[in-house]
């Protein structure tokens, strides 16, 4: 057991509203949902008891919908909730991928979008496919409602723009045209944090993302850009690996996520049209 | 805190932040559910939340108010668990039986029919060291052709 | 109840110098100084403190303890009761270490002479790290003070190890102290020697509190402190002719042992006896020693030594045939041994030798030949390794742990009364099968007694695959000698005229045994097992990832008692072997575990799991009961070698396990 549970508070909103009542009041309070990541973190250390305020009630935050170009999924949509939605299946493909792969079907059913983005894990897993998907992050706090495109949202390691008072309320996808591609390497088939992640869309536009080398989810922008005007695989491998940061530590090696992230663009795009 | 437990309804006092997990082995004296490592990695304190299998030990009290929770004590009342638990004991499903209650409850949700990738993924999440796994394969495959075979019987 | 915590090292190697406690009263805080006996956890050698006195030295090595009514009030307690230090430096290198635990020589004919008449002489060196044996559930107990008495209860797989350890700690006749064993979720050994620390721990505290205490490890405690399986070096030069015959082996062992000597005699034991393979060869040398570092003391896992260096011979095998340019099976076929054959330790061996029915059947069941010519090339690769592990504790182990077993008379039918633990392996079921079957009753006339030392024989230890052979035979024989006293009566009808009676046996060595402890030479055990696998798998070029595709393990184990639990057993070692092979790494950062959480430390998921082709053979062996051999430990030592010898076919040099991706990044030849 991790902290000493008397030492924690949950206030329990009814409503969205009142949930950014609590927030504008007490923006110290830490959002929780699926609680996938608090009770692990608290124990390793990572993150201090405190104060909680729990949105898994909020019924709001949930619901996948479609309107024009734009899929719209709520924060507390589940990998579950994903990985079930026929729009999802549809339109992001990469998404369901890599909803799939994230722990096991019992992190599966409680982790949500929301809170993988709101964690800011430098290995989330959806982190790569919304980065590559050109994702827009709905914010909401009791002043009003902004939207921020997801390649601006972080700001560095575990730190986004979201102030203490907003929570993510949803995610908005635009249309994807192009072939959509994804592949974790993990410790293993299931229950695997990553070593390197590629998330990518090839289209007219080209856009690659990586997870876990680097201090936050990479898009690579120059890569891309070499592929996308013709420039030869070897070339964006030389471009990828100036604009990613991979580390060594307890899982891999900066080494071996450097030369593997070069080998999954390769990949990517020797067997994308 | 109100909830179904096992069929049953059940009120607790506890701190809306004690883990589901403790709450059901020391609130609720049922010691079915295991720590096996406090993480969400092991699988063995899974439990059925709504039909849906999720990680106890990750799971706040505050979250299963108004909701039904089987853990392995009432697993005969899933559609497949009786069957589940009859074969794993046939088929060697079952070695030191500490990850046993988890696995169980983790493929309670198949449907008969599932294919042999269908079960792995349902039980990914389900570490087990003793059998490496085979006989657990054979024990959910077992339960699913008995239970095919015991829904065509009644429709007969 | 109060429940107990243990205040822990936090350097490598020093002196305490100051131990400062901030606690409200309600906490009970022990010392070396509560210790009535003596303070070291009986085992072996003396070496191993219950709670350091003046010096620590391993991260992990526990100075205090602290009890308390409600459990959640010791969360944190390390910031209240603090220990000050004055560091040392420490050595995490084996082959630098000053302190040697236990050094071994094997010798048998001229080793000069064997290599002069070598046509050729191959060396390699070859290691393994530690391995955790990670059963699910952690170590735990519950210590109950009596009126100058102590029981405890513990998840445990040998209950007079610990009631030996608590003899001496708390300094309390043996007929006061009482050992339970309760409903254990695996071992592996892993609960062979480290719950008699813990146990230790719990009584202290509950004799200090006159209440009980209860002591359950969460799974990061239990990573960072218990034992592990000992890393090793081994180093082989090797003579053969040029048609691969084996004309020398000389081999050098190094084991970590980590900081205190526990069971690394043992596992050196084990391991040098096994270091030369299931081959024949007529000039061996063999020296191995174990020796202390300033880590946690590693300690007995399946295989106990003979996974170490089994996978430096097989590998070395390999290479030795790539070499020479003649065919991995041919090379074993050469050089295994066969019936009349004598071991490195120059043991003869049985009629019941199987190396070569094994290997054969493996090669066959596994298209073996076809494959390795087919995927050459390709990313795909096939390997095998032969092995055999040697059942029963060696040499003269047997006789001094004089193990015994009892059957007594029920009113329905029998009672087995053995200090053998159920941990998952099917002990309480097998030794009712050999009863039912010996005394010619229904299997559910036998019960088993619950394992409490008031009450069952010290039927030695569950470990070292005896428990089928050696107290199995024991109770085949009490089954057999009841079986006389009731003459032509039913247990029921001989109950209700006599009432009950209990028959004992004792171990008795199997006639001819010989074995000489100062030259390391003779008759190691009383039989061996024998097996073969072959590993196919597949390595992703883009990612290095090694994905095993089909898996073969053939055992040849005398006789399987319970054929389905034979089979779980080599399933599941055979899984822990691909774990040790290819994922299983414990990160090492300044003498700690530094992936002690479960999502670091990784096993196979069901994900990961490879269909594994089991088959059993069976050759009588003529003391075990009904001809049955062990069969627990010898299917971790197989799969290793066999995956670093599919690797070696698909292009990668790999001479250290695990394998992992980031490894074979630099391993392509």
């Amino acid at each position: 057991m991790p902290a000493r549970v008397e030492a924690l508070t949950l206030e329990r909103p009814r409503s969205l509203k009142a949930a950014l009542s609590m927030l504008a009041r007490n923006p110290a309070l830490m959002p929780i949902a699926g609680c996938t990541d608090v009770y692990v973190s608290m124990q390793f250390g990572t993150m201090k008891p405190q104060r909680f305020i729990d949105l898994w009630s909020l019924d709001e935050l949930r619901g996948i919908t479609v309107k024009g170009d734009t899929l719209t999924v709520g924060a507390l949509t589940t990998y579950t909730g994903l990985i079930e939605s026929r729009h999802v299946v549809r339109r992001l493909p990469m998404l369901v991928a890599a909803s799939r792969e994230v722990g096991g079907v019992q992190i599966q059913n409680r982790g949500t979008l929301g809170g993988n983005i709101a964690n800011a894990s430098p290995a989330g897993d959806t982190l790569p496919v919304l980065a590559a998907a050109n994702a827009r992050v709905v914010l909401r706090s009791s002043q009003g409602r902004r939207t921020v495109p997801f390649e601006q949202f972080y700001t560095g390691y575990r730190s986004s723009v979201r102030r203490p008072d907003e929570l993510i309320t949803a995610i908005e996808f635009p249309a994807i045209r192009g072939q959509q591609w994804w592949r974790k390497v993990g410790t293993r088939r299931a229950q695997a944090i990553s070593k390197v992640m590629i998330a990518a869309v090839r289209g007219r536009d080209v856009r690659i993302a990586f997870g876990s080398v680097g201090p936050t989810v990479i898009l690579a922008r120059q890569a891309a850009a070499v592929l996308q005007t013709g420039g030869s695989v070897a070339d964006a491998q030389a471009a990828l690996l100036t604009e990613i940061a991979p580390i060594d530590d307890i899982r891999s090696t900066r080494d071996y996520r450097a030369r593997v992230a070069a080998n999954l663009l390769a990949q990517f795009w020797n067997n994308s049209r | 805190m109100r909830f179904t437990l096992n069929g049953r309804a059940r009120t607790v006092k506890s701190h809306p932040m004690k883990r589901l997990l403790d709450v059901l082995r020391e609130d609720c004296g049922l010691t079915g559910t295991k720590e096996g490592c406090g993480e969400g990695e092991c699988g063995a304190c899974t439990v059925l939340i709504d039909g849906v299998a999720v990680d106890s030990c990750l799971v706040p009290a505050a979250h299963v108010e108004g909701l039904k929770v089987i853990t392995i004590e009432g697993a005969a009342k899933t559609r497949l668990g009786k069957a589940l638990q009859n074969a794993f004991v046939e088929h060697g499903g079952a070695q030191c039986g500490i990850c046993t209650p988890g696995m169980i409850l983790a493929a309670a949700p198949l449907k008969p029919g599932a294919s042999l990738h269908e079960i792995k993924t349902a039980l990914a999440g389900n570490l087990c060291r003793c059998t490496g796994y085979p006989a657990i394969f054979r024990s959910v495959e077992a339960a699913l052709t008995r239970k095919k075979e015991v829904i065509r019987a009644r429709a007969r | 109840m109060l429940y107990g915590a243990t205040i822990r090292s936090t350097i490598p190697c020093g002196k305490i110098t100051r131990r400062r406690i901030d606690l409200p009263a309600g906490f009970i805080v022990a010392d070396h100084r509560d210790i009535p006996g003596k303070n070291y956890v009986a085992l072996i050698e003396p070496d191993q403190p219950c709670l350091a006195e003046e010096h620590v030295r391993h991260v992990a090595e526990p100075v205090l303890l602290v009890a308390h009514h409600d459990k959640h009030g010791l969360i944190g307690i390390e910031r209240h009761v603090t220990v000050d230090y004055a560091a040392a430096t420490p050595n995490y290198d084996p082959e630098k270490s000053d302190l040697c635990f236990k050094r071994i020589a094997i010798d048998k004919g001229e080793i000069d002479r064997g290599l002069r008449n070598a046509d050729v002489v191959i060396e390699g060196e070859y290691r393994t790290g530690h391995q955790e044996q990670l059963y699910i559930e952690t170590n735990g107990v519950i210590a109950v003070p009596g009126d100058g008495q102590m029981t405890v209860y513990g998840s445990l797989q040998c209950p007079y190890y610990v009631h030996k350890a608590l003899v001496v700690l708390l300094n309390l006749s043996p007929d006061k102290v009482r050992v339970i064993q309760t409903e254990t979720g695996g071992g592996f050994g892993g609960k062979e020697e480290y719950p008699s620390m813990l146990a230790c721990h719990a009584a202290i505290l509950a004799r200090k509190a006159g209440r009980p205490v209860k002591m359950i490890y969460d799974r990061v405690e239990d990573l960072i402190a218990t034992t592990k399986r000992h890393p090793s070096i081994v180093r082989h030069r090797t003579g053969l002719t040029r048609d691969g015959k084996l004309m020398a082996v000389d081999i050098d062992v190094v084991m970590d042992g980590g900081a205190y000597a526990t069971l690394s005699a043992v596992v050196l034991s084990r391991g040098v006896i096994h270091a030369a393979g299931p081959y024949r060869c007529d000039h061996v040398r063999i020296r191995g020693r174990a020796m202390m570092t300033h880590t946690p003391p590693n300690g007995a896992f399946r295989g106990f030594g003979a996974p170490q260096t089994q996978f430096a011979v097989e590998a070395h095998m390999d290479r030795i045939a790539e070499q020479l340019g003649i065919d991995p099976v041919r090379l074993r076929e050469i050089n295994a041994l066969k019936p009349g054959d004598t071991t490195a330790t120059g043991q003869h061996l049985g009629d019941d030798a199987s190396a070569l029915p094994v290997l054969r059947e493996a090669v066959k069941r596994s298209h073996f030949t076809k494959k390795r010519r087919q995927l050459k090339g390709t990313n795909r690769g096939i390997g095998l390794s032969l092995f055999f592990h040697g059942s029963g504790f060696t040499g003269g182990g047997e006789v001094k742990l004089a193990s015994k077993a009892s059957l007594e008379l029920t009113a329905t039918g029998a009672r087995i009364l053995v200090a053998s633990t159920e941990i998952g392996q099917g002990t309480r079921t097998m030794h009712a099968q050999i009863v039912a079957d010996a005394l010619g009753i229904p299997f559910d006339a036998v019960d088993v007694h619950e394992v409490d030392t008031e009450f069952v024989p010290d039927s030695g230890p569950t470990v070292a695959s005896r428990t089928c052979m050696i107290v199995g035979k024991l109770l085949e024989r009490c089954a057999r000698d009841m079986k006389k006293r009731l003459g032509r009566q039913t247990p029921a009808q001989y109950f209700r005229a006599h009432g009950p009676f209990t028959v004992t046996a004792q171990y008795e060595p199997p006639p001819g045994l010989r074995w000489d402890d100062e030259r390391y030479a003779g008759d190691a055990y009383g039989s061996y097992a024998w097996s073969c696998n072959v590993v196919e798998l597949e390595v992703d070029p883009v990612t290095f990832e090694v994905t095993p595709i089909n898996i073969t393990a053939v055992a040849e184990i005398g006789k399987a008692i319970h054929p389905m639990m034979a089979i779980g057993q080599i399933e599941g070692g055979t899984a822990q072997g691909i774990g040790f092979a290819l994922t299983e790494e414990v990160v090492m950062q300044d003498g700690r575990m530094a992936n002690a959480q479960l999502t670091n430390y990784i096993i196979p998921t069901p994900l990961d799991a490879a269909p594994i082709d089991v088959a059993i053979l069976e050759r009588p062996y003529l003391h075990g009961p009904f001809g049955a051999k062990g069969v627990g430990e010898m299917p971790i030592d197989g799969p290793a070698p066999a995956v670093i010898n599919a690797l070696r076919h698909c292009g990668y040099d790999v001479r250290s396990i695990p394998a992992t991706p980031e490894r074979l990044l630099t391993a392509r030849r």
